[in-house]
């Protein structure tokens, strides 16, 4: 309870920000619990609701309701500044409940860059439809026209000064309205906390070591448990020796179901000791590819079916017509783990007949439908409660601890908490899939591309946003089977408008290992092939890449024209043609543009990467990254910042160092320093340049600005050494092989 | 078996019960005494998300053996750093800085960064680099971290 009180305390003495978070401390967890179970039996989750979305109580503090959840991202501060912002109230009165099946509506995964795009818009209409309700219940308690009525700080007041506030209108009661999409909105010209980088209400307890993570989650007689995984991904387990662990003093018991193994101690320490101690023995299992020969093997493998992305004109014939030069080039980019600093965490009680699961999903509600099928339960009879855990960039481990924790919780019949190792983590996320890109253009004498032809090589997507649980396939539980790496096909299709156009993903029936989304899937390979090949086409044509870019863009896109120009300035880009012709010296310097619009219909980036290369070493660091950004309405330019760099960072690492390691058994990169990441020496200087556009729909920031990097900077080394890299990630091996097949 | 371990945290002296002397800090810290700031990241001393002071120094709790420390040593978690109404200059720093993402090295990259800058007074933004070399973050958020410990440098 201390440190709720202190927690309380600073934030008023402060003047910060107050959300106040449904699970502000494990001490308090049960008795929130009961509180949250009695308000779910009256509460409406329904999207189309207004109720679903905001309740007003008596003092007139407003909850927010978000099936979208805060990542890491701040949308738990920005989606409460759109709500305040439209019902004028003040943001320290809101309160943010986020991701509980039983009290938020589903609003889709947090993934896509949609929390703000479709969430916050969600939020905005139904503080819109609330706003109004409200107004005309003032108009009539005042006795006066709605049209004369303001509101602030939650107080709605008449020209003659006769007040009333949101708290005597609606006290608690419910709105029973649907979302109603012609509520007015406010004039952006208005706005007083939309657009404004307000502090992130988050960050002085995370600051301070009082935040609770979905890892610091305690209930009150839970259990520690830990997962056992087979040596090889396929192996079946033979037998256990549970003697192995009884000198483990407070083990409570060894779970086995078909090949889900795992143990239940009292204490942490205890369950880790009983998870490395344990000896079973498995069978044999060698169904991986050898990594060496990953990209024979994806070419390899069977085509389930081709979606062709675009298609316009005859890029055969095209290609065909005499005096053309056809130029080709392939790109690949490895298999990538989502590796938050903190392995997957959930808790989990099954409790007459009824299981709440608490982790950090970023898709609760589906998690839901995944448990409910796994142990034979309605969904009814399951809750997810979203508990912010450590970085999340898509689909990782998070549901499958999930299923760890259920599936052991009912073996004791207690609750238990499941803490995966670093190795599980590294070892049993779903990965990020290898891609690997075909492509094709036709040149004409002057250098104009007459056709451009790519072909994508990509798992197909079976069923929906859900990925297969571990621990069910394992114990053999019902589950889904699917294949599901995100919508990987966005961006294969190109903005540049060319006379004969054909992109076509090749969706393979399978992939090597259990593949989802980590940030910017398939945007951000698909974009890097795309426009790493345009600058191999503007090099052949010996035209300046920017240049070259805009000769090809929608003249009518005049926002997409716009980054590139803006870009081009905060660069100080230079116009000549790559590679540079003045290279010299043991450590050489380039530059290399990208543009991308986001899945062709949203976000534009325009960017700009400056490198160094060392020659002898092959290493490669980026400098400087420039981006113009520009997704419309900007909610929190603070955040948005901070958005835009971990974007960049966090795709320079994969860029330059990041590759699953693996043999025929299973993962072999299990740590940081057989899967090494970014490290601060190697951190490159970040310039932003944000186009607000107050009157425009905002659009997703969360992923847009990660397209640009491996393109920018493989373009940038060509720039520098006249070497193409086209093989992610950029190992100083890879640049010195590519450096001496060039010499 | 049972045995009682005596332990300095945050400037008070505390006893807890466990059962290996060999168990880590980092549980003795979270579980035992219900801390939040050090995290669990890898368990092998390689991301620096566990990183607590013992007698001033930046020491990985995840690999610090409790039998190799003594009742006498004073170890200081994030939490005994500061508090929200009295933090340490790194700390305000970092909410100054908006120095997060996750959060969740945040503990590593403030408890290495005090250590350091208590010894280094006036660093190059290059000396900070280093000196986070072996902290890791993954939602990329160096940039606000290098900004925050160079306004707590020239603070100090």
């Amino acid at each position: 309870m201390n440190h709720i009180a202190s927690r309380r305390a600073m934030l008023k003495g402060s003047g910060a920000l107050i959300v106040s978070f449904s699970f502000a401390g494990h001490l308090d967890m049960a008795r929130a619990q009961g509180a949250a179970a009695v308000a779910a039996a009256a509460k409406t989750v329904d999207p189309k609701d207004v109720d679903a979305y905001l309740a007003i109580d008596a003092r007139g503090v407003v909850t927010i309701y978000s099936g979208k959840v805060d990542l890491g991202t701040g949308v738990s501060t920005a989606l409460p500044q759109i709500v305040a912002e439209e019902l004028d109230v003040a943001l320290g009165t809101i309160k943010f409940v986020q991701g509980d099946t039983a009290l938020t509506p589903d609003q889709g995964p947090t993934f896509g860059s949609l929390s703000i795009q479709n969430g916050g818009m969600q939020l905005r209409q139904a503080a819109a439809t609330a706003r109004s309700a409200l107004l005309d219940e003032a108009a009539k308690r005042l006795g006066v026209p709605k049209e004369e009525l303001t509101v602030a700080d939650g107080v709605v007041t008449a020209k003659d000064g006769k007040r009333v506030a949101y708290g005597e209108l609606i006290g608690g009661k419910s709105f029973a309205l649907k979302l109603d999409d012609k509520a007015p909105h406010k004039k952006p010209d208005t706005y007083k906390l939309v657009g404004k980088p307000i502090a992130r209400v988050d960050i002085p307890d995370k600051i301070t070591g009082r935040f609770t993570y979905m890892q610091d989650f305690r209930l009150r007689g839970m259990l520690h448990g830990r997962v056992v995984r087979p040596p090889a991904i396929g192996a079946n387990l033979e037998s256990v020796d549970e003697s192995s662990v009884k000198d483990i003093p407070d083990l409570v018991k060894v779970v086995r179901e078909g090949n889900f193994l795992g143990v239940v101690a009292k204490s942490e320490w205890g369950s880790i000791r009983a998870a490395r101690q344990l000896k079973a023995t498995w069978s044999k299992w060698e169904g991986l590819p050898e990594q060496s020969k990953l990209w024979e093997h994806v070419r390899a493998t069977k085509v389930a079916k081709d979606d062709v992305t675009s298609s316009t004109g005859n890029v055969g014939a095209a290609m065909a017509t005499l005096g053309t030069k056809i130029v080709r080039a392939s790109y690949d980019f490895a298999i990538h783990t989502h590796g938050s600093i903190g392995p997957s965490c959930a808790v989990a009680e099954f409790k007459d007949g009824k299981l709440t699961s608490w982790s950090a999903s970023q898709s609760t509600h589906n998690l839901r439908k995944q448990l409910a099928q796994m142990f034979g339960l309605t969904p009814d009879n399951v809750r997810c409660i979203y508990v912010e855990g450590s970085g999340c960039y898509g689909r990782n481990g998070h549901e499958d601890a999930a299923a760890d924790a259920a599936l052991l919780a009912k073996a004791v019949g207690q609750p238990v908490r499941v803490q995966w190792s670093r190795a599980d983590e590294h070892g049993w996320d779903p990965k990020g899939p290898p891609t690997l890109i075909d492509l094709r253009a036709a040149v004409d004498s002057a250098g104009n591309v007459a056709a451009w032809d790519s072909e994508f090589f990509i798992p197909q997507a079976t069923g929906n946003f859900t990925v297969p649980l571990v621990a069910a396939t394992l114990a053999g539980l019902p589950g889904d089977t699917n294949i599901a790496p995100g919508n990987i096909i966005h961006n294969s299709a190109i903005p540049y408008r060319f006379a004969n156009v054909r992109t076509v993903c090749h969706r393979l029936e399978s992939t090597p290992f259990t593949p989802s989304w980590i940030r910017t899937p398939g945007r951000m390979q698909n974009t890097y092939a795309n426009e790493c090949f345009m600058d191999e086409l503007a090099a052949a044509a010996g035209v300046d890449p920017l240049e070259f870019r805009l000769k090809y863009l929608d003249p009518a896109d005049k926002r997409g024209l716009e980054v590139l120009d803006r870009v081009a300035k905060l660069a100080k880009w230079e116009k000549r043609a790559s590679p540079r012709k003045d290279a010299g010296g043991a450590v050489v310097t380039g530059r290399g543009v990208t543009f991308c619009k986001y899945e062709l219909v949203r976000t534009y980036v325009g960017a700009v990467a400056e490198v160094e290369v060392d020659r002898a070493s092959g290493n490669i660091r980026v400098t400087k990254f420039f981006i113009a950004h520009d997704c419309g309405q900007i909610i929190n330019p603070d955040g948005l910042k901070n958005q835009l760099d971990g974007n960049i960072l966090q795709t320079v690492s994969r860029t330059l160092k990041e590759e699953l390691k693996f043999d025929r058994s299973r993962v072999t990169s299990l740590d940081w320093e057989s899967y090494p990441i970014l490290r601060f020496p190697e951190m490159p200087e970040i310039i932003v340049d944000l186009i607000d556009r107050p009157n425009e729909r905002p659009w997703g920031a969360g992923e847009p600005a990660a397209a640009v990097v491996p393109s920018a900077i493989s373009n940038a080394v060509f720039d520098a050494t006249g070497v193409r890299l086209r093989s992610v990630p950029y190992t100083p091996d890879k640049v010195k092989a590519a450096m001496n097949g060039a010499a | 078996m049972a045995q009682k371990k005596s332990l300095n945290v945050n400037g008070k002296s505390v006893n807890i019960t466990i059962d290996d002397p060999d168990m880590p800090l980092l549980y003795a810290l979270r579980d035992n005494l219900a801390l939040h700031g050090p995290r669990f990241g890898c368990g092998l001393g390689q991301c620096g998300a566990c990183t607590v002071h013992v007698d001033g120094k930046a020491v990985r709790s995840c690999v610090t053996p409790l039998s190799a420390l003594s009742a006498k040593q004073k170890v200081v978690t994030l939490e005994g750093l500061g508090t929200a109404q009295r933090p340490h200059p790194v700390q305000q720093a970092f909410i100054e800085a908006q120095a997060a993402q996750c959060g969740y090295c945040v503990n590593g990259m403030i408890m290495e960064s005090a250590a350091f800058l208590a010894k280094n007074r006036n660093p190059s933004e290059s000396d900070i680099k280093q000196a986070l070399a072996n902290n890791l973050c993954r939602c990329g958020t160096h940039v606000r971290i290098v900004d925050a410990v160079k306004r707590a440098s020239q603070r100090a």
